[in-house]
């Protein structure tokens, strides 16, 4: 009891000496041998900006406290005060892995408030580019993790197959990477038959590069050694801490929004639900493989079904008009310009909408007054979630694990600080 | 599915539910402040419902005389993939609410982010401190009376 | 230095100065201090097909006593301030600083109360670089810019007190899907 409260002071004097103290704390039992680390928001296992104090005995983790707020940006104070229109390139910058996967998360969000049905063209286009940022994402998280435990030529790898999927949306959309390719209402701009081309060639390719990594990882003994049984979480734990997305999905729940809550034209594909029993770094990794495999065959699939017809819906007062009608006909430069200076007019209402992104369940909660400004934008992020179970899953492990840990759940700050 | 939410509410907890609301396809129960455990409890143990994952946790300043804040949980359950909404209205002159981590520990860093940004504090949470901001900070960011650009020096910069 | 004396007279002269900063130049191991998403981007620079070691830039140390140049690239956040202006202390002189992106170089996108509108507040910046994310060949442009001005400068001048060095958006950028 004495020790709890101990700790709990000595937690508050290392949190209270992140002005360059930490060299002057005192421990005050001079008997006493665990060691707080600070593994500070700036080091090697590229995640971004995490801090974690960690309390050692020996090569122990006896306990462990994340802190966040490295990279908070203020995005729910700046959504109060811009137009609806205005927050969709904030939201590019939210998952900064799979960025388009965010964009088409708000606009969602948005369109269910409003009431908006999109054609069947507008909403196969997002399923592809959702998946392809799926595949771009898992990537970069399979590279870093194996990265971090010490595969180095694995990340280089991933790299060359991203770079692949990065032209077809340079093709697709104008940027490579922070794209805003999503508009209320429908697209940017349409699909072409040069990113059909392209994409068609990428799945040609995947199948082997894959295999590649995989011959490298999947049966390679040190990694093997190094991830199993690490940071462990039970089901039951993971159900009541939040965790959503592969992490979840590791942990035997085979829960997948666009299996359970089907948005856009999921309900009309066929894929598999991954999941694996064991629940520990190694089944995170595997869940991450194979779901990249499965969304190639999305990919397949929704390409093979591409329809025809328009990429916007029809709903003059609240989706912006093409560029050439505005700038030629009357009626779309005043609807250009309302929606624009005063935004679109949304009903007075609470909706939430949320996408199973790479990371997990992101979602959007509006609160709408009326106005062409959101009243309140709540930004779900999985990766706050999936954090917080950071000090289970570290209890207990030695510290070479932790960065094994941090690499499996692979949280992205700029969602968790957002 | 809202029907079965609404009438198995009314059975349970009539007298804690003050208003009930359906917006394209989602319903948004708001409760009594006093009663938002025991009608979170109720929903998590229920074999019906079975509310098991607290989806999200926010607050809203909506800046008003009558309450100025609210509180609101978004809550899934697995067993009938269904959304639900609850809210709670929190005075401006009492800004506490008794804190739902008893029910599900996801409401831990919901509830601190949500300290940290509108300075609600939740009764009961057991590590109350702020999730984003630094902690010698001494406003609260999301309020409506928060300028966007910030108080000046509220944060110090380091020298050039 | 002039090749024509080495065949002339059979030795070079230079000022030891030139040779120095061509030295400097040519191995300017960077720091990488890779915040948010224009750390995706110079991941991206590092990887095979933009492959910032051509240039001199062999490893990315993440410890900065081994460091000459670093690249902040992301949104540096009031509370992240401190840490950079930490780090920016511990590297060992010479050293210059590359502001990637419109969040290092101003705030960005991001006008709000927790983001430095702008790093070169508390830290001297020799390279702007303009992008949201810049792309990697944006990136290696400001690197080859910052390596034509260390051998302008020579070792004389101190930090604070260089020249700043701006790259614009549009810098020659090839067309996309042609390979590099």
């Amino acid at each position: 009891m004495a020790a709890k409260a101990a700790d709990e002071q000595k937690k508050s004097q290392i949190l209270a000496a992140l002005e360059d103290q930490d060299t002057n704390v005192s421990i005050d039992d001079p008997l006493e041998n665990t060691m707080v680390l600070n593994m500070g928001p700036q080091h090697p296992a590229t995640h971004g900006v995490l801090r974690l104090l960690i309390k050692l005995d020996g090569e122990t983790v006896v306990a462990a406290v994340p802190e966040l707020g490295y990279l908070h940006r203020g995005y729910e104070k700046i959504a109060e005060n811009g137009t609806y229109h205005e927050f969709i390139p904030h939201t590019d910058r939210l998952d900064y892995l799979s960025p388009i996967s965010n964009n088409v998360a708000y606009v969602m969000a948005v369109e269910k408030l409003l009431g908006i049905d999109l054609p069947g063209r507008a909403k196969y286009i997002r399923v592809l580019v959702c998946e392809m940022a799926r595949i771009a994402s898992h990537l970069v998280a399979a590279g870093s993790m194996a990265m971090d435990v010490g595969a180095l030529t694995v990340l280089l790898w991933t790299f060359r197959e991203r770079e692949k999927l990065l032209d077809i949306y340079d093709v697709l959309c104008g940027a490579r990477f922070t794209t805003s390719y999503t508009r209320i209402g429908g697209l940017q701009q349409d699909w072409t038959p040069q990113c059909t081309a392209m994409l068609r060639t990428f799945l040609e390719e995947f199948g082997a590069d894959l295999a590649e990594v995989e011959t490298l990882l999947s049966t390679n003994r040190i990694f093997i050694d190094r991830c199993e049984g690490v940071g462990y979480i039970s089901p039951a734990d993971s159900i009541a801490w939040g965790l959503t997305g592969p992490n979840l999905r590791a942990a035997g729940i085979p829960r997948d929004l666009r299996r359970d809550v089907p948005y856009l034209v999921y309900n009309d594909l066929d894929f598999n639900v991954i999941t694996l029993p064991e629940s520990d770094a190694l089944a995170r990794f595997y869940v991450r493989i194979a779901e990249m495999k499965e969304s190639a065959r999305i990919l397949r699939q929704a390409l093979d079904r591409l329809p025809g017809g328009p990429f916007n819906a029809f709903a003059p007062k609240r989706v912006l008009p093409r560029k050439e009608r505005t700038y030629t006909r009357m009626e779309e430069l005043i609807h250009d310009f309302m929606l624009i200076n005063l935004g679109i007019d949304p009903p007075v209402g609470e909706v939430y909408q949320g996408i199973e992104s790479s990371k997990g369940e992101l979602g959007f909660s509006i609160v709408s007054d009326g106005t062409g400004q959101p009243w309140r934008l709540k930004i779900r992020s999985p990766s706050t979630c999936n954090l917080s179970v950071l000090p289970i899953m570290l209890k207990g492990g030695m510290i070479s694990d932790i960065v094994a840990v941090i690499g499996s759940i692979d949280p992205v700050m700029g969602e968790a600080d957002k | 599915m809202n029907d079965l939410i609404m009438r198995r509410l009314q059975e349970e907890c009539a007298a804690s539910i003050e208003r009930t609301e359906e917006f394209r396809g989602d319903l948004t129960v708001t409760v009594k402040k006093e009663e938002i455990v025991r009608v979170c409890q109720f929903l998590n143990r229920d074999q019906e419902l079975a509310f098991d994952m607290l989806i999200d946790l926010f607050g809203v300043d909506r800046y008003r005389p009558e309450a100025r804040f609210e509180v609101v949980y978004n809550l899934y359950s697995l067993k009938n993939k269904k959304y639900l909404r609850l809210k709670v209205r929190v005075e401006e002159e009492t800004p506490v609410v008794p804190t739902v981590t008893g029910v599900w520990p996801a409401a831990n860093w919901h509830e601190r982010e949500t300290f940290d940004m509108f300075g609600l504090k939740f009764a009961g949470h057991p590590d109350l401190r702020r999730l984003y901001m630094p902690e010698e900070f001494e406003y609260y960011p999301l309020r409506k009376d928060f300028p966007l650009m910030g108080i000046p020096d509220s944060i110090p910069l380091p020298r050039r | 230095m002039a090749l024509e004396s080495l065949q002339r007279d059979g030795f070079l002269t230079a000022r030891l100065d030139d040779v120095i900063s061509w030295a400097r130049k040519n191995s300017l191991w960077p720091m990488p201090m890779g915040i948010s998403c224009c750390a995706i981007e110079m991941m991206a620079t590092a990887s095979p097909r933009f492959d910032i070691s051509r240039f001199g830039s062999e490893v990315m140390r993440f410890t900065p006593r081994q460091c000459d140049v670093m690249i902040v690239a992301g949104t540096v956040t009031y509370k992240m301030a401190k840490v950079v202006r930490k780090i920016y202390d511990q590297m060992p002189d010479p050293k210059w600083v590359i502001s990637m992106g419109a969040c290092a170089s101003s705030g960005g996108m991001f006008r709000s109360y927790s983001v430095v509108q702008g790093i070169d507040q508390f830290i001297p910046v020799d390279v702007f670089v303009a992008g949201c994310p810049p792309r990697p060949e944006n990136l290696l442009h400001a690197l080859l810019e910052l390596q034509k001005k260390i051998q302008r400068e020579g070792s004389g001048v101190r930090p604070g007190q260089r020249e700043k060095i701006f790259i614009p958006e549009t810098s020659p950028v090839p067309a996309a899907g042609v390979a590099e």
